[in-house]
């Protein structure tokens, strides 16, 4: 079952045949309390990783006059992760309808959507977008009469991974260096320019209008009890048919390769799998097959669903050299504001460079394995704990794999 | 020096954001668009444009890795080398760059045109390997498409 991609409507007139703002009609109709109800009983939730129940999220902010902002985080950074592009590409609309009904839900009149700064075409779409919406009454000030206003700012990135932190990208909407804050406070209570925020991904915003359409008790009742509705899955790796699927959270992941991914390409076996972009813990290909795609079942196997973006590892991928790609990235990205991560994401990055050149000991890899223990949860934001999982769950799951770099025979790396 | 657009576009492209902070990575583009990459003196005149610190100006430019401090080639090649351009051949990519058209990273070929820089995840891993040349991505590149790529750039 498709929902949020279900066709292609990628300008207002196709958005609008298609039911499109009919849930703003709707939501306007209500009251604010009344759309959080909604969207709770949908059992939605963050889609950009974290999983957090959305109408709870919302529900947090303070119900008095002050200034609220919606934000839109279209920083999508996470290797792997390719999903809200394809929103943006298809159905940009919906996007735009989910913020205004989330900002009518919460009493603000601004939105901001947050884009990385390599999606220059994504960011011109959203602006046409933005304009149609404008053009036609749904955006601005008094929408469809209803005395309610709403406007929408696009701010781009510049390239910074840590910007898609909900913090970091408010301070970067400040325009200053993307530094996660301190929590607490939390944005709901301080947020952007110190004023209550709600901060939801691209996907996430873009379920609402078909939450509102629907109802929240219908959505809930897609795909699984805990884990309600459509989720999207960007695919990549040596699959035959790589790309978007939204897919009812539930599915086998046998199911999910075999009929959408059409399996492994010829020649290559299936080695591992990493679910749901590449900071949660790996998962062999034995236990991939008996996972199902949903936030219980993955969190049994010892993962993550995260952000949906799953990136499949073949038989001739060396897994030591995956994993010192994944720490390039992180100590790359590190902002440096906690010692753990900025010393600890350089400290294994300079571990693995010298495992996969054979120049390390077997109690080495012990070391590599306790540093990334020791940074787990000691830091403001997630990025440690982000290169923590894939190091830990790599170390124990493909050890052998360490090991042979120790005595330097590995077939992979030697071909 | 600041080009005679920023100059005059400058305040314009301020109002459209609820706070002048907010501004500021858009104005750092401007300038990029049209010096190339972004200098000291760049950033000095901002300052006054704009009323705002040096050091702040510079420690977001040096923040955000899309931000050049030196001269680019007029066609700038980002590569992705992250997992999944990597699996499927993103080295390959930078073997043909550094060759064909005779640079290391960050350096610039003698006849101006082109530099390059590899880079982590540029969000289209279903397409890899993945480069994007100023602002647009190319994607399920291989060493043909790009030799083809390149030979067109030049021409233009």
């Amino acid at each position: 079952m498709k929902i949020i991609l279900e066709k292609e409507l990628f300008d207002i007139k196709t958005y609008i045949t298609n039911g499109g703002y009919n849930a703003i009609k709707k939501a306007l109709t209500m009251t604010p309390q009344s759309v959080i109800d909604e969207v709770k009983k949908s059992n939605l939730r963050g889609r950009g990783g974290a999983g957090f129940p959305t109408g709870l999220k919302w529900s947090f902010i303070p119900k008095d006059k002050s200034q609220k902002y919606v934000v839109c985080n279209s920083d999508e950074s996470e290797p792997g992760t390719f999903k809200d592009r394809e929103i943006i590409h298809k159905n940009p609309h919906s996007i735009i309808e989910g913020m205004i009904i989330a900002g009518y839900a919460i009493g603000a009149t601004k939105g901001y959507i947050y884009i990385r700064g390599e999606f220059v075409r994504e960011a011109r779409i959203i602006e046409k977008t933005i304009y149609e919406a404008k053009e036609s009454g749904y955006l601005g000030k008094n929408i469809l009469n209803s005395g309610f206003d709403f406007d929408i700012t696009v701010v781009r990135g510049a390239g910074a991974y840590i910007c898609g932190e909900e913090t970091a990208l408010l301070e970067s909407i400040e325009g200053k260096q993307g530094k996660p804050r301190i929590k607490p406070p939390f944005p709901a209570t301080k947020g952007l320019f110190s004023s209550p925020t709600v901060i939801n991904n691209v996907e996430t915003l873009a379920a609402v209008p078909y939450i509102m359409i629907m109802g929240g008790e219908k959505y809930s009742r897609i795909g699984k009890e805990k884990s309600s509705g459509t989720k999207l899955f960007s695919v990549s790796g040596p699959v035959n048919k790589p790309g978007v699927y939204e897919i009812e959270l539930g599915l086998s992941f046998k199911d999910f390769l075999e009929n959408y991914l059409m399996g492994m390409k010829d020649g290559v076996k299936l080695k591992a799998v990493i679910v749901g972009g590449s900071s949660v813990p790996v998962i062999t290909a034995d236990e991939a097959m008996k996972v199902n795609l949903d936030y219980e079942s993955l969190s049994q196997a010892g993962t993550m669903l995260g952000s949906g973006g799953m990136i499949i590892i073949g038989d001739n991928q060396c897994m030591v050299e995956a994993l010192y790609i994944l720490a390039r990235f992180y100590h790359h990205e590190s902002c440096g504001q906690c010692t753990p991560c900025r010393e600890g994401t350089g400290w294994i990055y300079k571990l693995l460079s010298e495992i996969l050149s054979g120049k390390c000991k077997e109690k080495d890899i012990d070391l590599l394995y306790e540093i990334a223990e020791n940074m787990m949860g000691r830091t403001i934001c997630p990025l440690a704990d982000a290169l923590s999982m894939p190091v830990m769950s790599f170390v124990k799951k493909f050890r052998n794999e360490f090991d042979k770099h120790i005595e330097g025979s590995c077939e992979i790396c030697q071909r | 020096m600041l080009g005679e657009k920023i100059k005059k576009n400058y305040k314009s492209i301020v109002e459209k954001f609820e706070k002048k902070e907010s501004a500021l990575i858009s104005l750092l583009y401007e300038i990029q668009k049209e010096n190339n990459y972004i200098s000291d003196g760049d950033i000095s005149e901002l300052s006054s444009l704009i009323d705002m610190p040096y050091s702040r100006i510079k420690s977001v430019l040096t923040f955000y890795t899309m931000f050049n401090q030196k001269k680019t080639g007029k066609y700038h090649i980002q590569v992705c080398r992250n997992l999944s351009c990597s699996m499927s051949g993103a080295r390959n990519i930078i073997n043909f760059i550094k060759e064909n058209l005779k640079i290391n990273e960050h350096e610039v070929s003698d006849d101006g045109l082109f530099s390059y820089t590899t880079v982590e995840c540029l969000g289209a891993c279903g397409s890899s390997p993945v480069v994007m040349i100023n602002d647009t991505y190319y994607e399920n590149m291989d060493e043909k498409k790009l030799r083809e790529l390149i030979d067109k750039l030049r021409k233009e």
